[in-house]
């Protein structure tokens, strides 16, 4: 799907993380039980889906020379407002946790354009506060989804693809055309890469940072959402890991976060590899202690690597 | 040379672009002193003047990036004030920078059309249009590579073709170029000139800024002259020489500032031999003697400051040998260097040679922090008691030891480097561009500076793009050209025009160069 | 750009007039003066506000972040981050309780800092001589030595044993005169810290490395050593921190940590401390640990829960940066366009 949208001459395999995580699967065919089995493809794929949905934004939002540190909790935040507000109908749930992850990424672009205060600051800032919220809202408790259709939607199909899954893929297209394709994507690798080039030159920047974190924002909400269905639930902890898978997916797929280059391609083959790791390592009962060493290890071996490689 | 007469008689037509009574300062700096200009549609109007002299701050401005303490700007007799970079592009005015503007991580088309990408339906970029447009741009300008190459993968020459077509791809009323071939090998030089006239078919208003003299009477119609931020004259090119215009640059004729006798020097305090950086420099060696002056005269890119960074640590060679006193050094790092006694006073001091945020006093000891600590601790009372002594020594003008240094001036700050490196008591000082872009006032008590320290024993090796202050301070002048010494010269039998001759690779009187190669030169007497 | 991405916007230096140099002090002063009308509204509010007994309730609550905070200033002012401090404090707690155990107080105190300074020189080697970005690298180790916690604990919560037999407790709990020790040891490890920051060679090094890395290097100094120094720092501070913690609790918690580095940034940069090195100070670092206490102390004096004061603090962080960028250059809004 996504060679449709690609641009001639560049392929797949020319993303070295797709190499990585085609490694990893077969490194894991051979050592993991039930590792290869449709079920389990499909489960890869559905639990890829909201680290996923986070990374998308994000790695847009780094492209355009920034960081958004509160995708995690914009993602808890979007999911308890969509699952606590079921009483209202499941519809107008959904749509006021996605409400609340736009308006949050509105509200980050603008601080970060107004202020000129660096977006880690910023979004660090939003983090705190947005985990605030949640914990307000939530009062430490965990929510059940009352509308079984929304869990049961959690582990729905579409054909041989789980619906979160191809959502995921359609959405990763959809955005890799907007950053190869459109003014705006090319106008976000301009700013990254150099933006006070970019201002001389006229362009926009506040308009295309602010644009970038609302969409940020948005699949933040969307992930959180989507972890919600598959849970049936909204816990309050929620959000304190996803910031960190979300960063291992992007950097270990090559995107460099001072700004001007990566590519989604490379973030979704990051968020494969990842899920494969995780899943191959679920398999084969490595205790999950373990598998946060070897996130850690992982990430500062891919940073060394990108460094070998000349592109940091 | 330049068919100035036709153009001159077919445009008797109001400026393209007039400025009067421009005055701009920087904290202490005079940059600007009511200064003028005048450009004509169609003719290549050269501006130029020693550094510091004010073209880049009255370039800066008419591009849009400063605004003037006083003065008007007139475009095609319009009154006009640039409320920035983009306004003035806006007007017609397209600056090509010395620093690039460029994204290094996209594609040439994408910068070239920095904010302007060709568009399609659906908000899509015209990603054909605007490779192919580029390209012609390209073309235009001779260039071999194509518009879908990353900037980042193309040398710094090819890029500065890039930030040139960036100018081209608009159609501007008046195009600056400031210093446009300090990093272009001969043959870009002349696709630019060829361009160049090109706009100037086009009716196009050129500013040339440059102070390569040689290069100004190639392409210019006309010649203005800045001296300390002032307007000193416009004169047709055709009607002067270099001499008259180095006459009203530096204010007095070509002769050796110094009049002390040529130094025969002490014994030599650093020798290097057949010293070689591939890509860099190549076979270099010459010998600095204690007492004595020597200057290094190259272009941008000659491989001068590589060769002060090698000597001092920052870079590796791989071949020849650098002795000081006698003793080879091998391998050592910065930190070696200075406690060989090697002290480098670098180019840029605001990048490498100061922390700006600290304080004067700090600056001053850093590279002593042993030497003015007791186990570890500071040890204020001794690190004053330094400061004073080099601030008194080279008048610093300051109203404090602990002010934070990027209050000072520039020349002030200068003084805090070289009073920096004067702490460590060095055997040899390296001091690459010591004047730039320093007031006149400043640059003169530099070089007396300078000489005094000669006179009581520093070997100095002064690296300057500067003619007058090389052919001023030193007792003896290396000429660099691309990567190699070509030349040594003492300097009481030297002139600007050997000198030029020399550094720009055309054939130097016979009777000056040695015949020997150069180590053997040094060495065989 | 160049590199490294700069924190805050860096406005043109040449042209500031000295003017902003007094209303930018005057604007700092806003903060504090700002800091103390909260007070006042929070003592209005609450009666038991500002009495000494929470007071030294607040400075003994703050004495573990501060230790942690102080030790990432350091880092901080080297001009890299450490994120990696939360789990490092798990970490240490962990291990305190531990070593307590089996080789009593002093084995646990020489423990604790050993295994910290072990962590700190792989994260010194990797920001410092490998050159990794700091943000990632101490990202990456945020989440192994959370893993390794766990690992030696196998999950679980971990307790001192005997808590009658030692004096371990005294670390966490004791007192000298009216003071809690945990708040000597947070002026001790605060004073510490400020000499070495203005009163050692190293410190020099730390601020010139931080403000200027190239500038440092052709000063003969080397930049790699400075860094790694740094995390040996940030090290040992949140070592005695987990000390202060496990004492105090008598147990520790395997993810006790958890949170603390962000909480440390607050802390550093309400305190006003530059994210982009060369700047700060211990007592800038000090000050913002105790506007985060107080805001988390006023908070639940008046009733609210602890939650809140995350949402406070967001804010709070937000408000103070700009107004440190809005007086240095003068105007308010940004130059982006």
């Amino acid at each position: 799907m996504t060679a449709l949208v690609l641009p001639a001459g560049r392929t797949l395999l020319r993303q070295p993380i797709w190499m990585f995580a085609a490694a990893a699967a077969l490194i894991f065919v051979g050592i993991a039980p039930h590792f290869v089995s449709i079920g389990n493809a499909q489960n890869v794929l559905l639990q890829s889906s909201t680290i996923g949905f986070l990374s998308l934004g994000l790695t847009i939002v780094m492209i355009n020379g920034n960081i958004d540190l509160s995708v995690g909790w914009v993602a808890a935040l979007a999911a308890s407002l969509a699952v606590g507000l079921q009483s209202f109908g499941v519809l107008p749930a959904v749509i006021a946790g996605i409400a609340a992850g736009v308006l949050i990424g509105l509200l980050n672009g603008l601080i970060v354009w107004k202020s000129g205060i660096d977006s880690f600051i910023v979004t660090l800032g939003t983090m705190a506060a947005v985990r605030g919220v949640v914990f307000l809202y939530t009062r430490e408790q965990s929510f059940a989804a009352m509308n079984l259709g929304y869990s049961a939607f959690g582990s729905s199909f579409i054909g041989p693809l789980p619906t979160l899954g191809l959502l995921f893929l359609v959405s990763a297209s959809m955005l890799e055309f907007v950053l190869l394709k459109t003014v705006h994507g090319r106008d976000a690798y301009a700013v990254g890469g150099g933006r006070q080039a970019s201002m001389d030159a006229g362009l926009k920047v506040g308009w295309h940072m602010t644009i970038n974190f609302v969409l940020s924002g948005f699949f933040a909400a969307i992930g959180g959402i989507a972890l919600s269905t598959q849970l049936g639930a909204s816990t309050p902890d929620m959000g304190s890991d996803l910031v960190l898978w979300t960063i291992t997916a992007i950097v270990v797929g090559g995107t460099d976060w001072r700004g001007g280059q990566g590519s989604l391609v490379g973030t979704v083959g990051g968020v494969f590899a990842i899920a494969i790791l995780r899943n191959g390592l679920a398999l084969m009962h490595v205790p999950s202690f373990y598998v946060l060493v070897i996130l850690g290890a992982v990430l500062i071996a891919a940073l060394v690597w990108e460094r070998k490689l000349g592109t940091i | 040379m330049v068919d100035t007469q036709t153009h001159g008689e077919e445009r008797k037509q109001v400026p393209v672009l007039r400025v009067e009574g421009m005055s701009k300062h920087f904290l202490a700096t005079r940059a600007l002193d009511n200064a003028r200009l005048e450009v004509l549609g169609g003719e290549v109007h050269a501006l130029t003047g020693e550094n510091g002299a004010g073209k880049s701050t009255l370039m800066k401005i008419l591009g849009g990036a400063l605004t003037p303490d006083t003065g008007t700007i007139w475009l095609e007799g319009k009154k006009v004030q640039f409320k920035g970079t983009l306004d003035a592009r806006r007007w017609g005015i397209v600056l090509v920078h010395q620093e690039l503007s460029l994204v290094p991580q996209i594609s040439v088309a994408e910068n070239i059309f920095l904010g302007n990408l060709p568009r399609r339906s659906f908000a899509r970029v015209d990603r054909r249009k605007m490779i192919q447009d580029a390209n012609q741009v390209l073309r235009r300008l001779e260039c071999d590579f194509d518009a879908s190459t990353l900037v980042k993968s193309l040398p710094l020459g090819k890029r500065q073709m890039v930030e040139i077509a960036r100018a081209f791809s608009v159609s501007p009323k008046v195009a600056i170029f400031d210093e446009p071939t300090a990093s272009l090998s001969e043959q870009d030089k002349e696709i630019l000139f060829r361009a160049i006239r090109d706009l100037r078919r086009r009716s196009v208003g050129i500013i040339y800024i440059s102070h390569r003299l040689e290069e100004v009477f190639e392409i210019a119609d006309r010649i203005s002259v800045l001296r300390d931020g002032a307007y000193r004259g416009t004169l047709l090119a055709s009607d002067t020489d270099e001499a008259e215009v180095t006459r009203m640059m530096i204010g007095r004729n070509v002769e050796h500032a110094c009049a002390t006798a040529g130094h025969a020097g002490g014994e030599p305090v650093l020798e290097v031999i057949g010293l070689s950086a591939p890509g860099k420099f190549r076979d270099v060696s010459f010998t600095v003697r204690a007492g004595e002056i020597v200057g290094m005269y190259g272009l941008v890119g000659a491989g001068r400051t590589e060769v002060a960074e090698a000597i001092f640590g920052l870079r590796r060679t791989t071949d020849g040998e650098i002795r000081l006193r006698g003793k080879r050094l091998h391998r050592i790092s910065p930190k070696e260097a200075v406690a060989a006694g090697i002290a480098l006073v670098p180019e840029s001091r605001k990048e490498q040679g100061l922390v700006l945020n600290m304080s004067c006093r700090a600056n001053v000891t850093l590279p002593l922090l042993d030497a003015v600590s007791t186990c570890g601790m500071l040890d204020f009372g001794r690190e004053q008691v330094v400061f004073d002594r080099y601030a008194q020594a080279l008048a610093i003008k300051t109203t404090g030891s602990t002010l934070k240094v990027m209050y000072l001036s520039g020349g002030n700050q200068q003084k805090i480097v070289i009073a920096k490196w004067l702490a460590t008591d060095p055997k040899l000082l390296i001091l690459d561009e010591p004047t730039r872009g320093i007031d006149v006032g400043s640059k003169a008590a530099i070089h007396i500076l300078v000489r005094d320290l000669a006179d009581r024993g520093y070997a100095i090796l002064l690296i300057s793009s500067e003619m007058s202050e090389v052919l001023g301070v030193s007792d003896r002048v290396l000429a660099m050209y691309s990567g190699q010494i070509v030349a040594d010269f003492d300097a009481r039998d030297l002139t600007e025009h050997k000198l030029v001759s020399a550094v720009l690779g055309d054939k130097v009187d016979e009777s000056r160069l040695p015949t020997l190669p150069m180590s053997q030169a040094i060495h065989g007497k | 750009m160049d590199g490294q991405q700069s924190i805050g916007t860096v406005t043109s230096s040449a042209e500031r007039p000295s003017v902003s140099m007094v209303y930018q002090a005057m604007l700092r002063q806003g903060l504090i003066i700002a800091f103390l009308i909260f007070m006042g509204v929070l003592s209005a509010l609450s009666p038991h506000f500002l009495t000494v007994g929470n007071l030294l309730s607040v400075l003994r609550q703050a004495s573990v972040l501060g230790c942690v905070a102080l030790g990432v200033t350091v880092v901080v002012i080297g001009g890299n981050l450490d994120l990696s401090v939360g789990s490092l404090l798990s970490f240490t707690t962990v291990v305190a309780v531990t070593m307590e155990n089996s080789f009593g107080p002093f084995g646990a105190i020489i423990a604790t800092l050993i295994v910290a300074l072990i962590c700190g020189s792989i994260t010194g080697f990797l920001v410092g001589f490998v050159k990794l970005n700091s943000l990632i690298v101490t990202l990456a180790m945020l989440s192994a030595i959370q893993g390794v916690v766990f690992i030696y604990t196998s999950g679980n919560n971990v307790d001192v044993a005997n808590p009658g037999s030692t004096w371990f407790s005294f670390i966490g709990r004791g007192f000298i005169g009216d003071l809690d020790f945990p708040i000597i040891i947070f002026a001790l490890v605060a004073i510490s810290v400020e000499v070495l920051l203005y009163l050692t060679g190293f410190g020099r090094r730390v601020f010139a490395t931080g403000g200027n890395a190239v500038a440092t290097t052709y000063a003969g100094i080397n930049p790699s050593l400075v860094v790694f120094a740094t995390y040996l720092v940030s090290a040992l501070t949140t070592g005695v921190a987990g000390l202060i913690m496990a004492s105090r609790v008598m147990g520790a918690q395997n993810d006790a940590g958890q949170g603390y580095e962000l909480e440390a940034l607050a802390g550093i940069i309400l305190g006003g401390t530059s994210l982009l090195g060369g700047s700060g100070s211990a007592s800038r670092t000090v000050i913002g640990v105790l506007i985060v206490g107080f805001i988390r102390n006023g908070l639940i004096l008046i009733g609210l829960p602890y939650y809140s004061q995350w949402l406070v603090e967001g804010v709070v962080i937000v408000l103070a940066a700009w107004l440190d960028l809005a007086a240095g250059r003068g105007k308010v809004f940004s130059d982006i366009t």
